[in-house]
């Protein structure tokens, strides 16, 4: 297939063959109107393409992307598990699919039902019971979180707080968010087992100190050893908890923010609870507080009055952070994957992730650098490339590309920030061993040739529809639609 | 016995613990506080995949949807035809199961359907560039308010439109809350835009957000409206309906300077309001203040064309608090969708769905305001030029002699879904209903929804 997925397939408005239809449409079947000529557009430059077209079209343009039914997408932080199929049959039952979000309750009552019993879950999994489904992605969840926070020191006329805390090895969307909050960032160094500097972090916390945003298990994939020690020194200068919960795939079943003095997560549905990641959303990011922040979470909630649900504003509502109520279609794939796993099997999705991690590395670590070697790491890891590229000449983007020959999407790389030539891995707990075996195996052999053959890796990939592209000039001569002729 | 979902025997797990060198999984677990591993957590017993299948048919069985009742209701979220294409071209693995094109080698797929989809978004809007997609028209519009903020010197204010969808007006307040930017102009939305203006447009105003057909249906042509604008050095935002842009001018022709829109209307389910996806493009002088992920079209070494993320300097992952949002995913499946929606449908197409929608919402219009008995139980249709001619696309107002709530009751028991309830948002429409009607509403359909309303 792949002389298939390696030829160039023109763009959809280079097949443009005018007068040529993909569509029929019934006719007109009410008496017409004039249309209102002054307001009219003279043309419109969409290709005319058959229905044929289309669909070869973007049935060749989809053999040239890798994804997770194809074997292991292990990118760090990501959480590219298996995607159960079941969930597609659910999302596409009717009663789900072609229900409009303004129709009246009384007609919507089972997708309330099953927002309600999902907030009630993941109330019960994070150990936090005020839950709002509404944030459209983790970045959004972010953002409610951060702004729950606000609306928290605001409510007790505690208006002096305006710094966020961030671990140097935090995703860009914690700072990011803050600022969109209106915070300023203060960074919190890591130390050398991977944990955060605790004397940093007490030199940086004050009374202008908001909160904390950190990930944990972090993007080192380590858990932080001093949890209740950082939670607690928050706390005792008055600022709040936000646990990024990108990586919650690690403790899901084994252990609760809400235990941990967490006070807000948000957990992406789209890696935890095997929502399909689309190609890049849509994504999903539910929040979660303690109860007593609850009044500040977006409008609506989901309540249950008697036996009838409804959509409640809570009392000091930081407002609506998108339209309607969340993405529905994602809230019910997971919900089914909850259900699918119910309280008997889910905290095996946390340990069989640690599992498979620590075992994938175990595989590996006599020729890769585990960037802190002492520790068992949680769900993925970090490995340092800095000696392949001292001894070989080799960076850790030369390795990526090479492991895309072996027929495997590569890890995430030069992430985190605090880790040079990094490559972080995930392998999840859908792996079998038998395809840990192979892709350690064909890791191995990558680690060879860039000690024989060094040449291999720079000019990997080889068998790819395209070979390394020009990102600096993509930059530079942006060219970011078809321009007609 | 094993789950479904993870492929590992308990043969497995020992041997894989014996190579890590570790007795047993708790050790894997030992740095997480002793006391808070394995609560009780409340959760149901697990299901079998029929079981489960059997439960998920009981609670969509409680919803009424679109298969079974006849929908008049819009909003901003609407019942249009999906061709048979999108579902299944967007529903193949390689496209649903991967991620984000980091690796562009293997992510052409992706990367090559989204810059059509740029494309496509360009032509349909007229302006210079599009991004590959925001969560939703809502947040979209929050992103243009930002994106005016920062490009206009002196910009401190926005001013909305009050026929903006009341969504999209709150969720601008939401963003903008904590970088203390106000939101203004729509305090009182019995005003007209024009009035808007002249009380608030000034030298520091970043920006003005005006629909497009507007939330209540009406089209017009906002030439002087960009006018006033650009002349008081803000720039001129307009939220669109893609499938009206199938007949009417694009924003373009009126000289908007950023565009942004609901796309769910093309090709995507309505799924009880998502996920959707916000169209987001701009004149080419904005595009380097723009949110979002952006392909571009660049060159392999060995000189072939190739597509890749672009532009990211502006994005979180790099400039992390200096980035021009914290967004990091868009909605590409969605835009996927989009994108195979316009193809299949072509230009020939999005006409005949817009004239389709706009011959069918102006018949159901007529029928309402031309019967007599309707007009002596109180009904009336608001949205008339001075010439009395009907000005909107697909969506309009009806008022009526008694609540909305209590007339869509009755017609749920007829399977209708009837219009939007406009009380709480716009007082001054006496019992407003906003009434929309789609190619997929035949005459049938229209003629038992005028029936039913004089039943009702």
């Amino acid at each position: 297939m792949s002389i298939v997925a390696n030829k160039p397939e023109p763009l959809l408005y280079e097949m443009s063959n005018p007068g040529t239809v993909g569509y029929s449409l019934p006719e007109c079947d009410v008496p017409m109107t004039q249309l209102p000529s002054d307001l009219l557009r003279s043309e419109l430059n969409l290709p005319e393409v058959g229905e044929v077209d289309v669909v070869r079209h973007f049935t060749r343009l989809s053999q040239k992307n890798y994804c997770v039914d194809l074997g292991i997408y292990p990118l760090g932080s990501c959480t590219m598990k298996y995607n159960p199929k079941v969930n597609e049959e659910a999302i596409r039952l009717a009663g789900f699919s072609q229900v409009h979000p303004m129709q009246p309750a009384e007609t919507a009552q089972g997708a309330m039902q099953l927002m309600y019993e999902l907030q009630e879950y993941l109330g019960a999994i994070s150990g936090l019971p005020g839950v709002t489904l509404q944030p459209a992605a983790g970045a959004q969840g972010e953002l409610t979180g951060v702004l729950v926070i606000r609306a928290y020191h605001l409510a007790r006329g505690d208006t002096a707080r305006s710094e966020i805390l961030i671990p140097d090895s935090a995703h860009g969307t914690n700072p990011a968010t803050s600022a969109m909050a209106g915070y300023q960032v203060v960074q919190v160094k890591s130390d050398a087992r991977g944990n955060m500097d605790s004397e940093d972090l007490r030199a940086k916390v004050s009374n202008k100190t908001a909160g904390i945003m950190f990930t944990n298990p972090n993007t080192l994939g380590l858990f932080e050893e001093h949890v209740r020690a950082v939670n607690q020194i928050l706390h005792d200068a008055g600022g709040l908890v936000y646990g990024d919960g990108a990586n919650l795939n690690a403790i899901v079943g084994v252990a609760r923010p809400g235990d941990l003095g967490f006070d807000v997560i948000h957990s992406n549905l789209h890696k935890t609870f095997s929502v399909p990641h689309g190609g890049g959303g849509p994504g999903s990011g539910p929040v979660m507080v303690r109860p007593d922040l609850a009044q500040f979470l977006p409008s609506p909630v989901v309540a249950q009055e008697g036996e009838t649900y409804v959509f409640k504003n809570p009392a000091h509502s930081i407002g609506r952070i998108k339209s309607f109520w969340g993405n529905f279609l994602a809230i019910v794939r997971a919900y089914v994957y909850i259900r699918s796993f119910g309280k008997e099997h889910l905290q095996e999705i946390a340990q069989d992730s640690v599992l498979n991690a620590n075992y994938l590395l175990a595989l590996i670590r006599d020729v890769y650098d585990p960037q802190v070697p002492e520790r068992v790491c949680k769900h993925e890891f970090v490995l340092n490339g800095t000696r392949f590229k001292k001894e070989y000449g080799v960076n850790t983007l030369d390795v990526a590309k090479r492991i895309i020959d072996y027929g495997y999407y590569p890890p995430t790389i030069y992430f985190p920030l605090i880790v040079p030539e990094c490559l972080m891995i995930e392998p999840t707990e859908t792996q079998s061993k038998a395809s840990l075996d192979e892709f350690a195996a064909a890791l191995r052999q990558i680690a060879e040739e860039a000690r024989a053959n060094p040449q291999l890796l720079h000019d990997a990939p080889h068998d790819t529809p395209v070979t390394r592209l020009d990102d600096v000039k993509a930059a530079r001569e942006p060219v970011l639609r078809y321009k007609h002729l | 016995m094993s789950h479904r979902f993870i492929p590992l025997t308990d043969a497995d797990r020992a041997a894989m613990l014996q190579r890590i060198g570790v007795n047993s999984v708790s050790d894997l677990f030992a740095d997480v506080p002793r006391d808070a591993q394995y609560p009780e957590i409340n959760l149901p017993s697990a299901l079998s995949e029929l079981d489960m299948l059997r439960t998920l048919h009981d609670i969509a069985n409680r919803n009424a949807h679109a298969s079974e009742y006849a929908f008049f209701l819009g909003a901003g979220a609407y019942n249009h035809f999906v061709p048979a294409t999108v579902p299944h071209l967007i529903f193949r693995s390689e496209f649903f199961t991967a991620y984000t094109p980091y690796q562009p080698e293997i992510s052409q797929g992706t990367l090559q359907t989204i810059f059509e989809y740029q494309s496509m978004i360009c032509d349909l809007t007229g302006l210079d560039a599009a991004n590959a997609s925001h969560y939703d028209a809502a947040t979209a519009a929050a992103e243009a308010a930002v994106m005016a903020i920062n490009s206009v010197k002196n910009g401190r204010k926005i001013i909305v439109s009050p026929t903006l969808h009341p969504h999209y007006r709150a969720t601008m307040r939401t963003y903008l809350e904590g970088q203390k930017i106000p939101i203004v102009g729509d305090e009182d939305t019995a005003l007209s835009l024009d009035a808007v203006l002249d009380q608030h447009l000034d030298n520091n105003t970043a920006g003005v957000l005006v629909a497009n057909p507007d939330f209540l249906g009406n089209v017009r042509d906002l030439k002087p409206i960009a006018d006033r604008v650009h002349a008081a050095g803000a720039l001129f935002i307009v939220s669109t309906y893609p499938i009206a842009l199938g007949m009417y001018q694009p924003p373009s022709a009126y000289d908007a300077d950023i565009v942004i829109g609901e796309g769910q209307s093309l090709g995507n389910a309505l799924g009880f309001g998502g996920p959707y996806l916000g169209i987001f493009a701009c004149k080419e002088k904005y595009l380097r203040r723009m949110a979002g992920r952006l392909i571009g079209q660049t060159t392999d070494t060995k000189g072939r064309r190739g597509f890749v993320l672009t532009l990211q300097a502006r994005e979180q992952h790099i400039r992390r608090e200096k980035a021009t949002s914290n967004i990091c995913t868009n909605e590409a499946l969605n835009a996927l969708a989009a994108c195979v929606y316009m193809a299949t449908m072509g230009k020939q197409g999005l006409r005949q769905v817009a004239e389709l929608c706009y011959q069918k919402a102006h018949y159901a219009a007529r029928e309402i305001s031309e019967s007599r008995q309707l007009r002596e139980l109180g009904y009336r249709v608001v949205n008339c030029d001075s010439a009395n001619r009907f000005e909107f696309f697909n969506e309009f107002v009806v008022e009526c002699p008694k609540s909305v709530a209590e007339i869509n009751r009755a017609l749920a028991k007829q399977k209708i879904i009837g219009g939007y309830d406009l009380a709480q948002e716009y007082p001054h429409l006496k019992n407003g209903m906003l009434i929309a009607v789609t190619e997929m509403n035949t005459r049938e359909q229209i003629d038992a929804l005028v029936n039913a309303l004089r039943e009702s």
